[in-house]
């Protein structure tokens, strides 16, 4: 069994908690006890149906003010794939938060109307997508029960999001229509749809594609700890432990270790369970190297005919995700794999309008849920490869020096 | 051609690892949080995965309510035997004698809610700077917030709404003096991700989880276990129930299930047809909606 994470971000009224609900539902993933307790809150507070969306939002302001403030994480299983969805906001005020849960998603779900087709927040959440390299989009054209189940609005929106999207780098979308209320093709294929003879929702998150959504070419290894076992077994152990962040390892490969440059070949690959044959990722092991040369935390281990060339210059497409602006010139904290460092913000180049995708250059106030393109210049070389390129080796957090708190996130150019 | 996939029990494990390895080395005095239960089990197997053949790099750490089941004492005490690790066992008893605490009064009376007050005098006493613990998002709305690493201010609280943003897989493990971290390795394991890990990696367990005959007296719906921790209310009594526990903890909230599942393909059977949430059962999460947040906040596991 494989594992998906997907995102969805909606407003609320697109039917978004409707959907997630009856995924959950449909899937046997809502407990009674569970059900029962949204149920007697929902009358609690005068509503007609069960609130589903209480599922989700699990805080106490939420429930009190009836909004989903944080990424919510929700887990369902089918008998073909184990599901982590992460439930965000999106309202252009939660920009931060829709980031967040995208980081880390194989597939993004967008809703759209079917009655109101392609709006602003459509664009902003594939943008989002988008910018975040997720590489599976799900358009969603739900509220078909409201347009009779007509094809000519489903061809609309998807005219009207293939129109947009020309200006965006998607790898794959697809669209599917739906009534998140009535079920339409969300977990059983509709009859009032004949003319659309794609799958359902489940059956696409339960069967598009993921194995080469990790980079198996450029191989890479941020070392994150060095294991060294002091016991009389073991008394010359050294171990470099990590977690694969791209392209495969094996025992006899030659490799190549940043900053330093020296080569080695790897010894063996440890767990365990035993040696392994081979490392991809994003597994977690440990690799012994045939020569003794000085390794620690913060360092990677690479293939010497492909690795990122150590640069202290950065450019950077940044997400800010605090109250308190970016500043110019300002220092920050920067951490990368498993490497820390400071930087300098030396440019801000310009900022982007999220809902046209203009670049405003005569704006230069990236502040919060803000997204722009900077560039900075940090105390210690950088091992980057280009986000588009590798979603770990090309993502990057600032933090505040004052406050620690993480302000931003930025994905390397 | 060759397909490079994980299983999903493979990349939860190889998270977990990657989270507990940042913890290591993020962190100067980091302790693993120890309750005998399934999830701290498969928690410590984690962690014995992530540093092997070394032993696990820091100590672990039982908040021992003084109302544990007998097997569960000596499990962990054979467990930690077993993988060589140093454990610290801190004393809700010692909190109430020195008067840090106040024992509950009344049947329902619980040392759940003390535990946190003996928890926080430990991580103080040892100067602990990160405590992981095996609680998972699945379990309870309030933990579906969590993030993997949970910044916790001086006095051990919990800002649930000004949480750190979590991207990607780079953890913030920054603080001031006196701060300290939670951290959850195994956020994204839910309740069958757990079994089915025990069931392919042959993890020993307390024999508690499994079905066996006890004496049991029920309330309001929940299957207690006799202990002499337990007032009885004049119209109760016990009875012998088969029965296995779900989870693990106190034995005065605890709520044991009628279950004949003797092994773990039963138990997986079970946990795949049951309708009832594991915390279903217990009692401390039962006393108003938002019960865990509000434990939480104050520093609650």
């Amino acid at each position: 069994m494989e594992l998906l994470r997907f995102t969805t971000a909606g407003s609320v009224d697109d039917g978004k908690s409707t959907l997630i609900g009856r995924l959950l539902y449909d899937s046997k993933s809502i407990f009674e006890d569970q059900f029962e307790a949204i149920k007697a809150s929902s009358e609690k507070r005068g509503e007609e149906y069960v609130n589903l969306a209480l599922l989700t939002d699990g805080l106490r302001a939420e429930r009190e003010q009836g909004i989903t403030i944080d990424v919510a994480y929700r887990y369902f299983a089918t008998p073909k794939r184990k599901f982590i969805i992460a439930d965000t906001p999106g309202h252009i005020q939660y920009t931060r938060n829709m980031v967040t849960g995208a980081s880390t998603a194989n597939l993004a779900i967008i809703l759209v109307d079917a009655r109101h087709g392609v709006i602003e927040q459509t664009c902003r959440h594939a943008f989002i997508a988008t910018l975040l390299q997720i590489p599976h989009l799900v358009i969603c054209v739900n509220k078909m029960d409201l347009v009779n189940y007509s094809e000519e609005a489903f061809e609309k929106v998807k005219q009207d999001f293939e129109d947009f999207s020309a200006k965006l780098d998607i790898k794959d979308v697809r669209f599917i229509p739906i009534s998140a209320l009535k079920g339409d093709n969300v977990v059983k294929r509709s009859e009032n749809t004949p003319w659309y003879d794609g799958p359902t929702l489940l059956y696409t998150l339960e069967n598009v594609h993921i194995g080469s959504d990790h980079n198996h070419i450029d191989s890479r290894m941020p070392v994150q700890y060095v294991v060294r076992p002091q016991s009389t077994e073991y008394h010359d152990y050294r171990g470099y432990a990590g977690r694969i962040a791209g392209g495969i390892f094996k025992p006899g490969d030659d490799v190549m270790v940043l900053p330093s440059g020296f080569t080695s070949k790897i010894k063996s690959i440890d767990t365990m369970d035993g040696p392994i044959e081979e490392a991809f990722a994003p597994m977690s092991v440990t690799m012994t190297l045939e020569d003794d040369i000085d390794i620690s935390r913060g360092d990677m281990i690479v293939k010497e005919h492909n690795h990122p060339e150590p640069t202290q210059d950065v450019e950077l497409m940044v997400c800010w995700l605090n109250e308190k602006p970016l500043q110019l010139n300002g220092k920050y904290t920067i951490k990368h794999t498993s490497k820390d460092a400071r930087c300098i913000v030396k440019e801000v180049r310009y900022k982007v309008d999220i809902n046209t995708l203009h670049k405003i250059e005569d704006d230069k106030n990236i502040g919060l849920n803000d997204i722009g393109r900077i560039k900075i210049r940090t105390t210690q070389p950088l091992f980057t490869d280009k986000y588009n390129r590798n979603r770990v080796t090309g993502s990057v957090i600032l933090i505040d020096e004052a406050t620690n708190v993480t302000v931003g996130a930025g994905m390397v150019i | 051609m060759k397909s490079y996939h994980l299983t999903h029990l493979k990349e939860l494990e190889a998270e977990s690892i990657y989270v507990i390895r940042e913890v290591a080395s993020q962190f100067e005095n980091p302790v693993l949080l120890f309750s005998g239960g399934k999830d701290s089990i498969v928690m410590t197997h984690l962690a014995r995965k992530a540093f092997w053949p070394a032993k696990i790099p820091f100590p672990l750490m039982h908040i021992d309510t003084g109302h544990n089941f007998q097997e569960t004492l000596d499990f962990r005490d054979n467990y930690m035997e077993e993988i060589g690790a140093n454990l610290i066992v801190k004393k809700v008893q010692d909190s109430i004698d020195q008067g840090r605490v106040v024992e509950e009064k009344g049947v329902n009376a619980s040392r759940n809610g003390l535990q946190t007050v003996t928890l926080l005098d430990g991580i103080e006493e040892h100067k602990f700077d990160a405590a992981l613990g095996g609680a998972r998002r699945d379990e309870e709305k309030a933990r579906a917030k969590e993030r993997f690493f949970s910044h916790r201010d001086e006095f051990g609280q919990w800002d649930p709404k000004n949480q750190r943003p979590e991207l990607w897989n780079i953890f913030n493990g920054k603080k001031t003096m006196g701060e300290h971290f939670r951290v959850f390795p195994i956020s994204n394991w839910t309740e069958m991700d757990i079994w089915q890990y025990i069931l392919y990696e042959k993890i020993k367990l307390p024999s508690l989880y499994f079905s066996h005959k006890r004496e049991c007296v029920e309330r309001d719906g929940t299957l207690l276990a006799k202990s002499d921790y337990l007032m009885l209310k004049d119209t109760e009594e016990y009875k012998e129930y088969q029965i296995r526990f779900r989870t693990i903890g106190d034995m005065t909230c605890t709520g044991a299930s009628l279950s004949d599942a003797g092994s773990l393909e039963d138990i997986i059977e079970e946990v795949a047809s049951t309708r009832i949430t594991e915390r279903g059962g217990r009692a401390d999460d039962k006393r108003s909606e938002a019960a865990m947040e509000d434990r939480k906040k104050e520093g609650y596991f």
